[in-house]
């Protein structure tokens, strides 16, 4: 039944969609892409979403650098990637045609803005003819739709001048849209109201685009679909970007380890919107500071673990670069603290609003000296709550610099989760140095025989005034040492402290048909592409088996015996091969690499291919 | 939630005696390794004997460092201390005591440490304000390293790394300080023993970043380079003491003082020229820092008449105040942190039957 309460509509039923809305930076195009997420997320069905934008705020009007896209998977059934090929695009101007016509399937619905198809964007985008006119697009279903003009049309009793008017053209698109999928208007209405409580014109004006374009997909017939609600696990869910659910993870840590919670962070894409979430829950007790560089940020989160808060600071490759010779210190110090790093494309300012997870060998080994320390690594946008929480499990109990390994990909991407129930989140609680340890002495490293963690002292306790330095100290004393046996020691003991935290996470799980001889292994956001690649080969009837690493360092304990069931290992890695020369190092097993540095994640179509020539 | 979770610990209550305190309960266990003849053992001495004073029981003080000899100092105190990396100190403490404002907290740098490498968190821990009491021991070289020139040395400087002279123009870390918005700025010296713990005292008694350069001699790589205000005369001539609500005066007769030309400059004049009148009175809560600066740039190092004493001392919103009223005004507002409403924040929607 149609939306409007109209059931002539014939509807196809199809099981899953993939859309891609494309237009200038400036068109509005990834909140289209969010409000038509959002009435899907309602609707009931899965969903995961892609944006790709440009790392130019406003790069010239109508060039192929300025296009923003925003890609939406939504379906009947559990799905894990945001589509590899969009079915549908929505492209607002030639640009946003030229820069993503290539990806569109063939024969895939075009749905365009014919209005911006004249002479003088057709130059800015390179067209030399109208790809409107010379037959270039004859292999799609293509929409011609005057969407300026007809969104002029519908504003103009509302008192909103030519360029507010204009501005609305993608809520006339989000209608079109909207009608083809039979996705209802309340949410997105709902959302411009309240958006635009102290402008109630514009609000009304774009009510009235969104509306103009539903009714124009029912009057002109447009073809029409419908994608039934999946079937997920029940309970109550929202939508949830990767950065997102970390902040919400990190303010989690902060409530279950009963520890303030204290961000040090300075602006830098794709991990910015961490600092933004936390900087609105001060009502938790989170302080965030915007430092005045990246060293500032780290250190200021070490000065706030030595004073008992979990310290935490966020930020991307470049970042991690400045940070290296601090997070050496905590480790030095044997303190708490979670580095986030959001991975983008590197080197240097390299990609920065693009994905990548190159930066696997800097957390391992980013650092002067023997300088190990734990890495735990997200995999899905929802799946960044848990590393959140994770990773400041295992700074405070092992008293040690965490390092968190998210992507641009997971950052930006949304997927509906389901909100965990408060009560079952582990408690990461710890104590307190309360009392001297030795006769009426404290010593800052007499360590904790099973987790061989320091206690922890905080300023404020009377009696445990102490010293702690980045110079060698011996161990127990904390007093400075340069005895070559203690130097040599220490480096053991810092290796072994976090070598044991292997018995403290979970084994690496495996999920293998009945003779499967190919396991693919991943670790971080490949997790869907490999989910997906994975579950098609199956339905061709091919045996496969996969595996996703979610703790780098140390390994989970069962990891090599996992391995060695399987006759191939292949590791796709949006670098160079980072995990397959660890594994490769620490087990002495080869596997296969499967490498991207496209700045963009794998499709789910292009790893099967690969796979079908292994299994 | 910060003052609950401390208190369920019993840590913020966990106090020591504050009366009984002495010079030598501040002095840790390690042995003090400067150079025999460093000015640091002087103003060390000057921090541990004014430490009982403040009434602030050693558990809540801490001191920070970065690298260089200055940042041995925390060593040898009997409080809480960190020995941090080369530069980042203000950074580190400004973490601290936002993190605890119940703390105070102290850092001690060098000229190299603090205004070379770690200039960047210097500068902006004073613009924020931050509570916490930066001592810079200012020796004009870097010694740990055995005697490069840093950014307080002189022009021409001749050291291991310029042996045809540095080309650098140092910096004025009183006008730098001035620059940068500081609220407290002040300078004396490792020999001013009157005059160095009145001004730490200040310095602990100011609410907000405090600044006191320190000039201190380094006897191995660059002694004598306070000798125009060290030397027998020169204290006399060349040290301007700064006392607020006085005219400025020195000389060992008192006889020069510094005065305020028709465009705004400040001069050096002997006061049978101008009269005693004529001269400039020291104001040191003097809202613009105009007349602190110009008094800053009177001696461009320690060389010529230079003035030692208190700047400037004015109250701004410190830091970690303005931290504390954010939450407290975000918890009243929104209500206690509630970590189930947060994660069901935003557009909600049920799938299957309600678990309510």
């Amino acid at each position: 039944m149609a939306p409007d309460g109209s059931s002539k509509i014939e509807r196809t039923e199809v099981d899953r969609v993939v859309i891609r809305f494309a237009g200038d930076s400036g068109d509005g195009m990834q909140l289209t892409g969010e409000r038509f997420t959002s009435a899907s997320a309602f609707f009931g069905n899965d969903l995961s979403t892609l944006p790709d934008f440009p790392a130019e705020i406003r790069a010239p009007a109508g060039t192929l650098p300025g296009v923003s896209a925003f890609q939406i998977h939504f379906s009947d059934h559990d799905i894990l990637t945001p589509g590899d090929q969009p079915g549908v695009l929505v492209a607002m101007n030639p640009a946003a045609l030229k820069a993503n016509l290539k990806d569109l399937i063939s024969g895939g619905l075009l749905i365009l803005n014919s209005d911006a198809f004249e002479r003088k964007n057709l130059d800015k985008a390179g067209y030399a003819t109208d790809p409107l006119e010379d037959g270039s697009l004859d292999s799609y279903q293509v929409y011609k739709i005057p969407m300026t003009k007809m969104t002029i049309e519908a504003v103009k009793d509302f008192d909103v001048n030519k360029k507010e008017a204009e501005r609305s053209k993608n809520m006339f698109a989000l209608g079109v849209i909207c009608w083809m999928y039979s996705r209802p208007l309340e949410s997105t209405i709902a959302w411009l109201e309240k958006k635009f409580a102290k402008k109630p014109n514009i609000a009304q004006a774009n009510i009235a685009c969104l509306k103009a374009g539903h009714a124009f997909g029912e009057t002109a017939e447009l073809v029409a679909f419908e994608v039934k609600p999946a079937v997920l696990a029940p309970g109550r869910y929202r939508r949830v970007t990767g950065n997102q659910a970390l902040a919400f993870g990190l303010i989690a840590a902060s409530v279950q380890s009963k520890l303030p919670l204290f961000l040090g962070s300075y602006p830098i894409t794709p991990a910015s919107d961490i600092l933004h979430e936390l900087s609105r829950h001060k009502n938790f007790g989170v302080r965030t500071v915007q430092a005045e560089d990246e060293i500032a940020a780290v250190t200021m989160a070490i000065g706030a673990s030595f004073g008992g808060h979990l310290g935490v600071t966020t930020t991307s490759g470049p970042g991690l670069d400045l940070k290296s010779e601090a997070i050496g210190l905590a480790l030095q110090l044997e303190l708490p603290l979670v580095v986030v790093n959001i991975q983008r494309g590197g080197p240097s300012t390299g990609l920065p609003t693009k994905t990548e997870q190159s930066d696997l060998m800097h957390a391992m080994y980013g650092r002067h000296g023997e300088s190990p320390l734990p890495i735990v690594a997200a995999y899905s946008p929802p799946s960044c709550f848990w590393a959140a929480i994770e990773a400041a499990r295992l700074a405070i109990k092992y008293m040690t610099p965490v390092i968190l390994l998210s992507d641009g990909y997971l950052a930006n991407g949304a997927e509906p989760w389901r909100i965990p129930s408060v009560e079952k989140l582990p408690d990461i609680s710890t104590r307190f140095a309360s009392q001297p340890n030795v006769g009426d002495d404290f010593w800052p490293y007499l360590r904790d025989d099973d987790t061989l963690a320091r206690p922890w002292a905080i300023p404020g306790t009377a009696g445990l005034q102490h010293r702690i330095g980045g110079l060698e100290h011996a161990d127990g004393t904390g007093n400075i040492s340069y005895d070559p046996d203690n130097h040599h020691y220490m480096t053991l003991l810092r290796q072994a402290k976090v070598k044991a935290i292997e018995e403290d996470i979970d084994p690496l799980e495996f999920d293998a048909d009945e003779g499967a001889k190919v396991l693919v292994l991943g670790w971080g956001s490949t997790y869907g592409a490999i989910g997906a690649a994975c579950r098609r080969l199956r339905l061709r009837g091919k045996k496969i088996a996969r595996a996703h690493l979610k703790h780098l360092n140390p390994f989970p304990k069962n990891t090599e015996q996992v391995l060695r069931r399987f006759d191939t290992i292949v590791i796709p890695e949006m670098n160079m091969g980072q995990l397959s020369k660890l594994i490769r190092s620490e087990f002495m097993i080869d596997s296969i690499s499967i490498n991207k540095m496209k700045g963009l994640p794998f499709r789910a179509g292009e790893l099967e291919e690969h796979l079908l020539e292994l299994v | 939630m910060s003052d609950e979770v401390m208190n369920e610990r019993g840590v913020t209550e966990g106090s020591g005696p504050v009366t009984t305190l002495t010079r030598a309960d501040f002095a840790s266990d390690q042995e003090v390794r400067w150079c025999p003849g460093c000015g640091d053992y002087a103003i060390l001495s000057a921090v541990q004997g004014i430490m009982p004073e403040l009434g602030i029981p050693r558990e809540k003080m801490v001191f920070i460092s970065g690298i260089g000899c200055s940042s041995r100092f925390p060593y040898y105190m009997n409080t809480y201390g960190m020995h941090s990396i080369h530069g980042r100190a203000p950074a580190i403490a400004t973490g601290l005591a936002t993190a605890r404002p119940d703390l105070t907290v102290w850092v001690v740098t060098g000229d190299g440490d603090g205004l070379s490498i770690g200039g960047n968190h210097l500068i902006h821990a004073l613009r924020r304000n931050v509570n916490i009491k930066i001592l810079m021991f200012n020796n004009q070289i870097y010694g740990l390293t055995k005697g490069q020139y840093s950014p307080t040395s002189e022009q021409g400087k001749v050291t291991k790394s310029t042996p045809f002279g540095s080309l650098e123009r140092p910096f004025n870390p009183v006008s730098l300080a001035l620059g940068a918005e500081a609220a407290f700025v002040a300078r004396t010296m490792d020999i001013e023993r009157k005059q160095l713990p009145a001004i730490l005292r200040r310095a602990a008694a100011h609410r907000g970043s405090a600044f006191v350069e320190i000039y201190q001699n380094c006897n191995i790589f660059n002694d004598g380079a306070f000798i125009a205000l060290t030397s027998k005369g020169g204290a006399g001539a060349n040290r301007i003491y700064l006392e607020h609500g006085k005219p400025i005066r020195f000389g060992d007769d008192a006889e020069r003082g510094v005065m305020m030309k028709p465009d705004g400059s400040l001069a050096i004049v002997d006061i049978k020229d101008v009269g005693e009148p004529a001269l400039l009175v020291h104001d040191e809560h003097r809202d613009d820092p105009g007349l602190a600066f110009a008094l800053s740039r009177l001696a461009n190092g320690p060389t010529t008449p230079t003035p030692l004493g208190i700047f400037r001392d004015v109250e701004r919103p410190v830091y970690g105040d303005g931290m504390e009223a954010q939450l407290r005004r975000a918890a009243s507002e929104q209500g206690p942190g509630d970590l189930t409403r947060l994660l069901e924040s935003g557009d909600t929607w049920q799938v299957g039957a309600s678990s309510n």
